[in-house]
């Protein structure tokens, strides 16, 4: 542990800075303290914990490895839909048994999975449960679901490409492509998964009774505490000489491969991983958002994960978590309304509309001038000199 | 109203018998005729005219052709006087009575004392097939076709004799070629001789229209029937087997019941409801309500209820397989010869196969389109990949500047046709300098980065996209196609193809030949592969590769423009134009590969026949045709990595 960190000087800095953000969030919110965050903002900032995570979970594979995966939201949403479809079930398999409960006669086991499947899928005129929701009645077997289904998909997906040896600018749009087969898959109604209506109520626990502002903070020192252990993971599996390969992996392919190291194991690896990560990730953000729907794995989400990872800084975990903080959290505000208007003599700017043209023409600029990044700040302060 | 009615029903019985003797050489009057059915033609209703109408035409008075168009054009009147006439001018008040037969005027009366008939559509439509006969024998061609299509709508085997009479006669070939056709039908429909109908239905082999298949349909009705035992007499289509096919175990059982052949079923979902009803103190037939939660407790306390008497015996599963084992379930056809129904079974397979076939030519028509869209979207993405290495995100914004200026040229160009011809070029120029000031300003500083020019363009690309949206607005402009291109060419009732579509083609085709030469004729295109092929030795060759690189950037931008002109004619000029065409682009060129106007060729032709090929298999659901082909170009690059024209030797180097 103390070689990890050694190599990583900025894990405790990282670790303790986030513990001091969620304890001053706690003290400040409406469940456990004076109120002075709104429990929407709470959530707000609980979800950003998570795109945090998945940004960390980006920069491993791109940052470290050179994948540049255009399609790591889909399996963000897919650890979304797969808690999800647990909190769907046993929250209607509650008021369901309420229901029925006033009838005179008690009904059979089937009846009542009928009743739960009709509830559910009715909306996309089904009445009764696919075959990918054969385990949604049990918390353990769909939170299981939430680290296999993604890494399953990176695996088939990863061996297949790696394999090949499919690299740089094809792999990138293959992953886009994925990500759009997969939403155009799960667009459709009949597939399982409730089509365009997504999954929805996704903010009540079932059998908690407890109000949303207790129910926030809870899932923002889950989502706090995934992002610390994500990052020690992540720091440590980029330490070390396995840390090494992986880099040299993305600065010269095929030197590394003529020096004798199996290229594909380690790619498949580091994917699988982030894969998982991501899916984790989109299994704490979700409940907080309350609805997941096919729109969130949508090509341009997963861009603009990169897009944050790069403003960051990639090469260096914090520099995706500062990225992804700051570019999202300042698009909230911007598009949020909140952001006051320029008014410029006959044309008043209004950020609603604009944010997006800085966004790009920023973006365009931190590529072409600052290739590190935000993070290249903190090295400078901290006087780092390698990647 | 009946009192005077029939009072002035008698007067003029009385004048007739002072009259009658005058007009008697000529047959009775017309209105005498229209006198005996005075009852249905005034009173006409769709169930009780025909009568009227039978007796009219029987009369064989000269003058009823022309009453039945009066009548069915709502233009009879019945005078205080009881006769029924004419009136001068609607509008007028009193009106001016006019002589039914002759056209004289016979006086005036107030528009409240005269009786307007205002036949109803249905009797209306009567009327017109009682007309049929006598305009069939019209001088005017016309009025001949108009009969014919009247008997086409609604066709009637009294009316198989009169056509024949007319074929015989008719002159005129293209009443007589319409007159055969609806022949055909009514011989098929009506013809007493089997034989004679079954030679009307091959005669329908060589046609594909859809009113030969919907003359053929009908006879193939079925009408699904159950028995004890198969019947001798009626033409079977087809013996079911109970729970296999599209006939369901219980639905045939429900057959059964329905036909008052078994009793009924009831199913163990409804128990619950049933024994709802017999609640007694917390107890159903002994057992307490609270057990009654598995299906095992609910037939225990039915077969208690049953037993006492309260409820029928419960049909079990075995007598319900004994009673489908006794009877036979079968298809019949309405029609009952069977000759009739094996010749239009065969004759519509045979149309089927004819019409499948030609489905398949309309389809690679409409695929070639398709394919020429795709070529035109990609092949300028694809030049820039291959000569640079560079992935322009922002090529679908390209594409949809291109379609705003052609929308902004018609704005001020009023004459579409001219404005497509200034718009093209335009749209070239406008979308070429955009290339070559986003290579100079961004994409000459990235060349050793490719992945973050992937990510700088994506960023150009928002921005664009929502500098458009702010300008012009995000709700759809029109970009109209000329007049010339409005329409469609139709081989035939299955293909056809519209003219935007051949324009398209054409269009793809020209520029297809037109790269082929730059890149293969001229000294920019030589210099083009020597910088595609290895950049360094180009430039010791004294060749420029910045210049190179910028003006094949400006290239494919332009070509991207040209495409958004041609896509906004069909499609719709949105600010997200371009993000629907853009990863179908990327997967034209990685399919194709890169670097090659033939590999882009292939690679558009390849996705964009698959597409029309998965849609034609399963045509409700494209969002399913669109995950195939996504899920087939991941498989394919597994296969070839390079696409189908890769590059080899050291051009192909990373």
């Amino acid at each position: 542990m103390g070689k990890l960190f050694a190599e990583n000087r900025s894990v405790p800095v990282f670790l303790m800075i986030l513990a001091a953000i969620t304890l001053a969030i706690t003290v400040m919110s409406e469940g456990y303290g004076t109120g002075a965050i709104s429990t929407s903002l709470v959530k707000t900032l609980g979800m950003t914990l998570c795109l945090c995570l998945i940004a960390l979970a980006m920069d491993l594979v791109w940052g470290y490895c050179g994948i540049l995966s255009l399609g790591h939201f889909a399996f963000f949403a897919l650890g979304g839909y797969m808690i999800g479809m647990w909190l769907m079930y046993a929250r209607t398999a509650d008021t369901i048994a309420a229901a029925q409960a006033a009838q005179p006669i008690p009904p059979t086991a089937v009846e009542l999975n009928d009743a739960i499947a009709v509830q559910i899928f009715g909306v996309v005129g089904g009445d009764s449960f696919p075959w990918m929701w054969a385990f949604s009645d049990s918390l353990f077997l769909q939170l299981a679901l939430v680290v296999l289904a993604p890494g399953l998909l990176a695996f088939v997906f990863g061996w297949l490409a790696f394999r090949s040896r499919v690299t740089g600018v094809y792999l990138s749009i293959l992953t886009q492509a994925m990500t759009l087969a997969l939403s155009l898959y799960l667009f459709q109604n009949d597939t399982g998964l409730r089509g365009n209506n997504g999954l929805s109520g996704l903010q009540n626990l079932p059998g908690v009774e407890a109000p949303q502002a207790l129910t926030s903070v809870w899932f923002l020192w889950a989502s706090a505490l995934a992002l610390g252990l994500g990052y020690l993971l992540c720091a440590w599996v980029v330490s070390g000489k396995f840390g090494k390969v992986v880099r040299g992996i993305r600065d010269d392919e095929p030197r590394v491969r003529f020096l004798g190291y199996p290229v594909e194991g380690f790619k498949l690896f580091i994917f699988v991983l982030s894969a998982v990560i991501a899916g984790i990730a989109g299994a704490l953000y979700y409940p907080q958002a309350g609805i997941i729907n096919p729109d969130e794995l949508a090509p341009i989400a997963s861009i603009y994960l990169a897009v944050w990872v790069a403003i960051g800084g990639r090469g260096r975990l914090y520099g995706a978590v500062i990225g992804a903080a700051v570019v999202s959290l300042a698009s909230t505000w911007f598009t949020g309304g909140r952001a006051p208007d320029i008014p410029l003599g006959g044309y008043t700017i209004q950020w609603v509309d604009w944010w997006t043209v800085l966004l790009g023409l920023g973006f365009v600029l931190v590529t072409l001038y600052a290739p590190k990044g935000l993070g290249g700040l903190i090295d400078l302060m901290s006087r780092r000199k390698d990647a | 109203m009946k009192i005077i009615d029939i009072l002035t029903r008698l007067a003029l019985v009385a004048a007739l018998a002072v009259g009658g003797a005058a007009t008697a050489q000529t047959g009775p009057s017309l209105q005498t005729v229209l006198d005996e059915n005075r009852e249905l033609i005034v009173d006409a209703s769709r169930r009780t005219v025909q009568g009227a109408l039978d007796a009219l035409v029987a009369s064989g008075q000269e003058g009823i052709p022309a009453f039945l168009e009066s009548w069915q054009a709502r233009e009879v009147y019945v005078a205080p006087d009881g006769a029924f006439v004419l009136v001068q001018d609607e509008d007028a008040d009193p009106y001016t009575l006019l002589d039914i037969e002759t056209g004289d005027v016979l006086g005036t009366a107030g528009k409240r004392e005269v009786e307007h008939l205002r036949p109803n559509r249905g009797v209306q439509n009567l009327i017109g097939a009682a007309l049929v006969q006598f305009q069939l024998s019209s001088p005017d061609a016309q009025t001949r076709l108009a009969a014919l299509d009247a008997i086409d709508r609604s066709p009637d085997e009294s009316q198989l004799p009169l056509l024949r009479a007319m074929i015989a006669a008719e002159q005129d070939p293209d009443v007589l070629a319409t007159a055969q056709n609806v022949l055909t039908s009514l011989t098929i429909a009506y013809a007493e001789d089997d034989g004679e109908r079954v030679a009307a239905i091959e005669g329908l082999g060589g046609r594909i229209d859809v009113a030969a298949r919907a003359t053929l349909n009908p006879l193939l009705a079925t009408r699904r029937a159950v028995a004890e035992a198969l019947p001798e007499d009626t033409n079977i289509a087809e013996v079911l087997q109970p729970g296999t096919g599209d006939l369901p175990r219980m639905e045939a059982y429900q057959m059964l019941v329905e036909a008052d052949l078994a009793p009924a079923f009831t199913a163990t979902s409804d128990l619950r409801a049933i024994l709802t009803d017999h609640i007694v103190d917390d107890m159903v037939g002994g057992v307490p309500v609270r057990l009654l939660d598995t299906d095992a407790a609910r037939f225990e306390a039915y077969a208690a209820l049953a037993a006492e008497g309260t409820l029928p015996p419960l049909v079990t599963e075995a007598q319900v397989d004994a009673a489908l084992a006794s009877h036979v379930f079968f298809d019949q056809y309405r029609e009952p010869s069977k000759a009739v129904t094996d010749a239009a079974s065969e004759t519509l397979a045979g149309i089927n196969t004819r019409v499948g076939a030609l489905e398949i030519v309309d389809l690679s028509l409409d695929g070639l389109s398709l394919v020429s869209i795709y070529f035109l979207a990609a092949i300028g993405l694809a030049i820039t990949f291959g000569v640079m290495g560079v992935i322009n995100m922002a090529h679908g914004e390209f594409i949809m500047m291109g379609a705003y200026t052609g929308y902004l040229v018609q704005a001020i160009v009023p004459d579409y046709t001219i404005a497509l011809v200034i718009a093209l070029p335009l749209a070239f120029v406008v979308t070429f300098g955009a290339g070559v000031g986003m290579e100079r300003l961004v994409i000459r500083k990235l060349y050793h980065r490719p992945l973050e020019t992937l990510l700088a363009t994506f960023g150009i690309s928002i921005a664009l996209q929502q500098i458009v949206r702010q300008v012009f607005g995000a709700q759809a402009r029109p970009l109209t196609p000329p007049d010339w291109l409005a329409g469609s060419l139709d081989f035939n009732d299955v293909v056809s193809i519209s003219y935007i579509r051949i324009a398209i083609f054409a269009l793809g085709l020209v520029f297809f030949v037109l790269l082929w030469l730059i890149l293969n004729r001229t000294r920019l295109g030589l210099e083009v592969r020597a910088v595609t092929q290895n950049p360094a030795m180009a430039s010791s060759m004294g060749i420029n590769p910045d210049r190179i690189n910028m003006l094949t950037f400006g290239l494919g931008s332009g070509i991207a423009g040209i495409a958004g002109v041609a896509i906004g004619l069909f499609a719709q000029v949105t600010p997200e134009l371009g993000t629907n065409y853009i990863v179908q682009s990327f997967m034209t060129v990685v399919v194709g590969g890169v670097g090659n106007i033939f590999g882009t060729l292939a690679g558009a032709s390849l996705i964009g026949f698959l597409q029309k090929g998965i849609e034609w298999l399963n045509p409700s659901n494209t969002l399913a045709a669109q995950t195939y082909m996504i899920l087939f170009v991941i498989l394919f690059i597994q296969f070839r990595p390079r696409g189908i024209i890769a590059l080899k030797g050291r051009a192909a180097g990373d």
